[in-house]
């Protein structure tokens, strides 16, 4: 057969080159060309290399946001994936019962976020709202807008409120696809339910447990709404996470620049740590 | 070590069965003595895997009883019943590595680590897995995981009984045969109760030395091979087992014998009797197309035929005949002389058996 050397078939790959240049590399792009350079109009432009960048990574503030970043993400992870499989195992796997379970773990999932921040502010509140009057006649000191601590765990258990549900239901239907079998050669064998759970469950739930990690970290590491709503960050510092040091920086005080070279920073972090994420849990136990 | 027995023993799958369509097993009775290899025979969905896993107690039966050794075990789980079964698809413990998994059931048991390290290497060696013992179960090809499966049941020595759902299903031809003759092998050397879930009539009768062959959620014979090849005690067994199946053709019954499309086939005097006695409706005459004798030319009292078709299996033929308006197999050794056209057939009476409603009927003693 005589081939023809020609490359016409790289034509082919055109229409997805063009959706993908615009709809990631040239916003992207954007923002890293305002993270090289001083921009006032359009006439009015300096160079200015890696300035910005060392500007951001010196910024203490930055780095107490990205510490509390860091924290509260992992915090999420800690309560909802081991809750979420807890919850996950519990549900009842047939009749009315699991679809009306299904029903009501989906519907946190359902709310939008600023939604989610209005209802605990109001929930909190100890004048008007449930859980803050009753813990107020229980004694209970609580103040979200006052003690830092009370913030914090008032966004934690937001979250852990509303999106448990998602690792749980991912949870659910990667434990509904396990053959019975297994269950069965698991007490053939005199397996005890902690067992059955180590050798059985946690393996077969692996690739749900992978995006429920991802998906859970990617989202918590990005949260702006809730503690916006609840407290705008406060009292102080406490609550303001990356997000928002974020939009203070571009919106409110319009250092274009910084916030730019901030943003892919800030980009980068959730892709290396989402790469540590997938690395770690595909190659956990290959030989 | 255990004689499994059970007694009237039935089950349905549906909460409040009607009828007896809704049983997926009827009641039945029946008795595993200690020591034996058994093979439950039957075609799918005729309820063997059911009766196998209440035996094994992951199913709790509908009515009657499982007794081990005279003692009912109804109540008691799996675990308490010590046993062993092997399923018809590979079951590993994915994150373990093959020693762990084969050590899995002797260490839930309390096992010391160095009676279940000599156990599993016994087990492993049995198998061939020794190679493969410190690789994970979930890189293991499909042939591996299931010995590995069946290692797991073989590897307790103290059980009461090992139980097998079609466990070659999965395992290639030529390692199936080798898997066969390694469980007869672990049969006669540690003598437990072995009973061995197959649709294959070949498997069951190399594995066992008695066969219960189930048919619509009942035990319809149990017996040694031979026993089923020789004398099926229902049409079901003489056409399930044996290739081609029985010939079973229906008649009429008549002063002295029985007849079909005016052929007279006489009876001995015995079986005259009962017959007499019969009252029921279908009367068939089977007999093994190995036992039907063919000819290329007019014999004593053989009967004329048309050959309707021949098929050369290699070390011996398959004669499709017509006889008298019925169609007939016959089983041809390659040293005889082939007829052409025509054939005369005789059906000695030995191997003539008579059957009244899927029945068989015997001669008064």
């Amino acid at each position: 057969m005589n081939k023809v050397p020609n490359n016409k078939a790289w034509w082919l790959v055109l229409p997805v080159f063009l959706l993908v240049a615009f709809s990631a590399v040239v916003p992207m792009m954007t923002v890293v060309n305002y993270s090289v350079q001083d921009i006032f109009d359009a006439s009015n432009r300096y160079f200015v290399g890696a300035d910005w960048y060392r500007q951001v990574l010196r910024d203490p503030a930055l780095h107490d946001a990205l510490l509390r970043q860091f924290i509260y993400s992992g915090c999420v992870l800690l309560i909802e994936i081991p809750l979420g499989i807890a919850i996950a195992l519990t549900m009842p796997t047939k009749g009315r019962m699991a679809s009306v379970c299904l029903i009501i773990m989906a519907i946190p999932l359902l709310i939008p976020w600023n939604v989610v921040g209005t209802i605990w502010q109001i929930f909190g509140r100890a004048d008007i709202g449930l859980l803050g009057a009753t813990l107020a006649k229980l004694g209970v000191s609580y103040n979200y807008a006052g003690d830092p601590l009370d913030a914090w765990v008032t966004v934690l258990v937001m979250d852990v409120w509303h999106w448990t549900s998602l690792v749980a239901l991912l949870c659910y239907s990667g434990l509904r696809a396990i053959p019975d079998v297994y269950y069965q050669a698991a007490r053939i064998d005199r397996a005890s339910g902690w067992a059955v759970f180590r050798h059985i469950q946690l393996p077969k739930l692996k690739s749900v447990l992978l995006i429920a990690v991802m998906l859970r970290f990617m989202d918590s590491f990005m949260i702006y709404t809730e503690p916006f709503v609840l407290t705008g960050g406060g009292p102080g510092n406490a609550t303001t996470f990356l997000s928002q040091t974020l939009t203070r920086m571009a919106v409110g005080q319009f250092d274009l620049g910084p916030a730019a070279a901030f943003s892919l920073v800030y980009f980068l972090i959730i892709l290396l740590v989402s790469w540590l994420f997938y690395t770690a849990m595909t190659h956990a136990d290959k030989e | 070590m255990a004689e499994i027995r059970l007694h009237r023993l039935a089950h349905s799958y549906s909460r409040q069965p009607a009828s007896a369509a809704d049983y997926a097993l009827h009641e039945l009775e029946h008795v595993w003595e200690q020591g034996g290899a058994y093979a439950l025979l039957g075609p799918s969905g005729c309820g063997k895997s059911t009766l196998l896993n209440i035996i094994s107690g992951l199913l709790s039966p509908s009515q009657g009883e499982v007794q081990f050794d005279g003692q009912p075990v109804n109540a008691l789980s799996p675990q308490q019943r010590n046993i062993a079964q092997v399923f018809q698809f590979p079951v590993v413990y994915d994150t373990m590595s093959v020693f762990d998994n084969l050590a899995f059931p002797l260490r839930n048991q309390g096992l010391d680590e160095r009676r279940v390290k000599a156990r599993v290497e016994e087990i492993a060696e049995v198998l061939d897995l020794g190679p493969v013992l410190k690789k994970k179960a979930r890189n293991l090809s499909a042939d591996e995981k299931q010995k590995v499966s069946m290692g797991r049941g073989l590897v307790r020595d103290d059980v009461s009984a090992i139980l097998f759902d079609e466990p070659l299903t999965v395992i290639d031809p030529h390692l199936k045969w080798k898997l066969r003759r390694k469980l007869k092998q672990i049969h006669e050397q540690f003598n437990i109760t072995m009973i061995y879930v197959t649709h294959d009539q070949l498997e069951a009768s190399t594995f066992a030395d008695k066969i219960a062959v189930m048919h619509g959620g009942r035990i319809v014979q149990f017996g040694t091979p031979r026993e089923l090849f020789e004398r099926p005690r229902h049409t079901f067994v003489g056409y399930f087992i044996g290739s081609p199946g029985m010939n079973l053709i229906e008649v009429r019954a008549e002063a002295d014998g029985v007849s079909f499309g005016g052929l007279h086939l006489p009876l001995p005097d015995g079986l005259r009797e009962r017959l007499a006695e019969q009252a029921g409706e279908r009367l068939q005459v089977g007999i093994r197309p190995e036992f039907v004798q063919v000819w290329d030319r007019p014999i004593d009292d053989a009967f004329e035929a048309q050959v309707l078709d021949v098929e050369d299996l290699g070390t011996y033929r398959i004669l499709t005949l017509e006889l008298a308006g019925v169609t007939l197999k016959a089983r041809m050794g390659e040293d005889r002389p082939l007829p052409e056209g025509r054939a005369w057939v005789s059906l000695p009476a030995q191997w003539l058996m008579l059957y009244v409603d899927d029945l068989l009927l015997e001669a008064a003693p």
